[in-house]
């Protein structure tokens, strides 16, 4: 069995190209364009030239001694937290961007849940000097006032979506709605494995830097390339899509997905797409989502706004219908004390996101000899507000 | 003969008026149907409400998101239109997005849909691959017209394959834009609108999105087969009520 994009734009089941026939010729010729032009070697200088100088790649490979000594296993932190714009929404927007110009768009678009993404837009169309358009929910839009602001900064245009329930999957639709509406000249980069075919792929191959540079730096600790385990934390599932990548054929690797259970998988209010989802069709895309009976499209709730998102990319959708990887639930106390405990015993303060998936220590045991990969997606300077709150600090 | 193409063989210009069912209220839906069929309405679409309306503007999002509040489900409007025929006979297209389709099954939905007298759907984000290979099979069994759309962007080659696959009408999407969007047709339009004409495909076409009143449902209609007004209706309905709709057809017609 493959675990990666078939031919037709699909994992096993899932993925393909649910669009209005609008949205056709932009994503068809996205479809045929994509592969060859990330395999022009001035493509790659390009893009490998701005991940190293720009965003500061490789990302470090840690080992983390006291997180590892408290869980008797040996813990690595893939440390995308120190990327520039401080996540690994950058790798795939650098790469997008790149992509349109070739293209030859002139005006990007982008959705935005917690900001994340769109300030990694917003940053790539100042360095590339191209129009942006950043859509984000009017709840968010109050929710996350310093990105805002620093997309601003940046010279984007925020948008409100006031569709909906406001949040990120409102603001997915009005950018899609944007991209009907400006056929000839726009790029929609979005955010996520998610979305029509090629969006899926394309998005996991600029996020692939991640496992590549873990199967290097880890021959290097290790004398192996290949860990135990890799975990990462699924909203979309873009970091988690980059950090398996590399390690999706070779099942020897054991892949672990945390996803959001808000305030537990049967409260109602929770973003556990895989445990409270059905196969339908989600911006674009067949995966699994969270619905009613009707297959009316349902709200999510989690703590992190990044991993507040009713469906998951088709990729982790077959990793988990084919047990590829093991998905575990993670509950927003869950996710708080791990990032606390992250940063008390290792002096780095994580982004919830990445909480999520550190919470998974405590839920599940691993051998001493175990070497655990945890992709750190991004820093916590965002949440700080969060983190305040909830700790009363 | 399916009514769709009963009535795309008829001389005159045929035109056709999308409503979302639930609303204004759950219950108006068998009574706007009665209300359009008897002020001349040529052929109307049922809008199934979705959560998630990717390819409408505000208004039908607006009227989508209401229509759902007011409980509107699949199987609501299936049990309203139950015996919509012991009233209206004009041809009856069912258009929603594909994931409620997909939940209730899309051969079950073929089967109602047939039982109660539908002839055709239009599901904007089916692709027409998709549909070839997995589901036209199903929509022949039960008799339903499936319909596709066509942009300005779309390229020739594009068209001809819609149009061999098409067994009813094309979809003419006026102009790049969502629903409602629209103001008014232009130069660009208009040349759009020849251009198609000029290919003189097998399937008529008719034009939806930016039609909203007499003059550019004659523009939409100087060389298709028809036209398609929803936003405008529902705005209509909306300010003025169901007891209104033949005057606003009666601005349309004349």
């Amino acid at each position: 069995m493959s675990y990666n994009i078939n031919n037709n734009g699909y994992y096993g089941k899932f993925g393909g190209a649910y669009i209005p026939e609008m949205l056709y010729p932009n994503v068809e010729e996205l479809r045929q364009n994509y592969i060859n032009i990330m395999a022009e070697p001035d493509f790659q200088e390009e893009f490998q030239q701005l991940l190293k100088d720009y965003v500061g790649r490789p990302s470090p490979l840690y080992f983390a001694k006291r997180l590892s000594e408290k869980y008797t296993t040996k813990i690595y932190l893939k440390r995308e937290d120190l990327n520039h714009t401080g996540a690994h929404k950058i790798n795939n927007t650098i790469g997008q961007i790149l992509m349109a110009k070739r293209l030859g768009k002139t005006r990007i678009i982008a959705e935005t849940g917690a900001g994340q993404h769109g300030v990694a837009t917003a940053t790539v169309c100042a360095l590339m000097g191209i129009k942006c358009v950043v859509y984000m929910g009017e709840v968010d839009i109050k929710r996350q006032a310093p990105n805002v602001a620093r997309m601003k900064m940046l010279g984007a245009t925020v948008v409100p979506a006031t569709s909906g329930s406001k949040t990120l999957k409102d603001a997915t639709n009005e950018a899609i709605r944007d991209w009907i509406s400006n056929p000839t000249d726009t790029h929609y980069i979005i955010g996520s494995v998610v979305g029509p075919h090629p969006y899926p792929d394309m998005v996991a191959r600029f996020q692939s830097v991640i496992s590549e540079e873990i199967q290097k730096q880890l021959l290097k600790h290790e004398n192996s390339s290949n860990p135990d385990y890799v975990i990462a934390c699924v909203g979309g599932g873009s970091n988690a899509a980059g950090a398996f990548y590399h390690f999706l054929e070779d099942t020897n690797v054991k892949l672990i997905a945390a996803e959001a259970a808000g305030h537990g998988i049967d409260s109602g209010e929770s973003a556990a797409t895989s445990a409270l989802g059905r196969e339908g069709i989600i911006h674009g895309s067949k995966t699994l989502l969270m619905q009613t009976l009707d297959g009316q499209i349902t709200e999510p709730y989690s703590i992190s706004a990044g991993l507040d998102y009713p469906g998951v990319g088709p990729m982790h959708a077959h990793l988990y219908d084919s047990g590829r990887a093991e998905f575990i639930s993670v509950t927003d106390a869950d996710a708080m004390k791990a990032g606390l405990e992250l940063c008390q015993l290792e002096g780095i303060i994580p982004a919830i996101e990445s909480a999520h998936a550190l919470a998974v220590f405590s839920k599940k045991q691993f051998k001493p000899n175990d070497v655990v990969v945890l992709c750190l997606s991004g820093r916590g300077d965002k949440d700080l507000d969060n983190y305040i709150n909830y700790f009363n600090i | 003969m399916n009514r769709i193409n009963k009535a795309l063989q008829s001389d005159k210009k045929l035109l056709s008026i999308y409503f979302t069912a639930g609303y204004p209220e759950l219950k108006n839906t068998i009574t706007i149907l009665e209300h359009l069929e008897q002020s001349g309405v040529d052929l109307v679409e049922i809008g199934l409400p979705f959560s998630d309306p990717l390819a409408d503007g505000p208004t039908i999002q607006a009227s989508s998101t209401q229509a759902l509040k007011n409980g509107m489900t699949t199987e609501v409007l299936f049990e309203q239109l139950e015996n919509i025929r012991k009233t209206v006979s004009i041809p009856l297209i069912i258009m929603g997005y594909f994931n409620p389709i997909l939940q209730y099954g899309v051969e079950a939905f073929c089967k109602q849909c047939q039982a109660i007298g539908i002839d055709g759907l239009i599901i904007p984000d089916l692709p027409i691959d998709v549909y070839q290979n997995e589901y036209q099979a199903i929509f022949e069994r039960y008799g339903l017209i499936n319909v596709f759309l066509i942009t300005p962007q779309t390229s020739e080659k594009r068209i001809r394959y819609i149009d061999s696959v098409s067994n009813g009408f094309i979809y003419m999407v006026s102009s790049a834009a969502t629903t409602g969007k629209t103001s008014g047709f232009g130069d660009m339009q208009m040349a759009y609108f020849n251009r198609i004409s000029a290919l003189q495909l097998n399937t008529p076409q008719i034009v939806g999105f930016g039609i909203k009143d007499n003059a550019t449902f004659k523009q939409a209609t100087t060389y298709a087969k028809g036209a398609i007004i929803g936003s405008a209706f529902i705005k209509h309905l909306n300010e003025f009520g169901i007891e209104k709709i033949d005057t606003f057809i009666k601005t349309i017609r004349d």
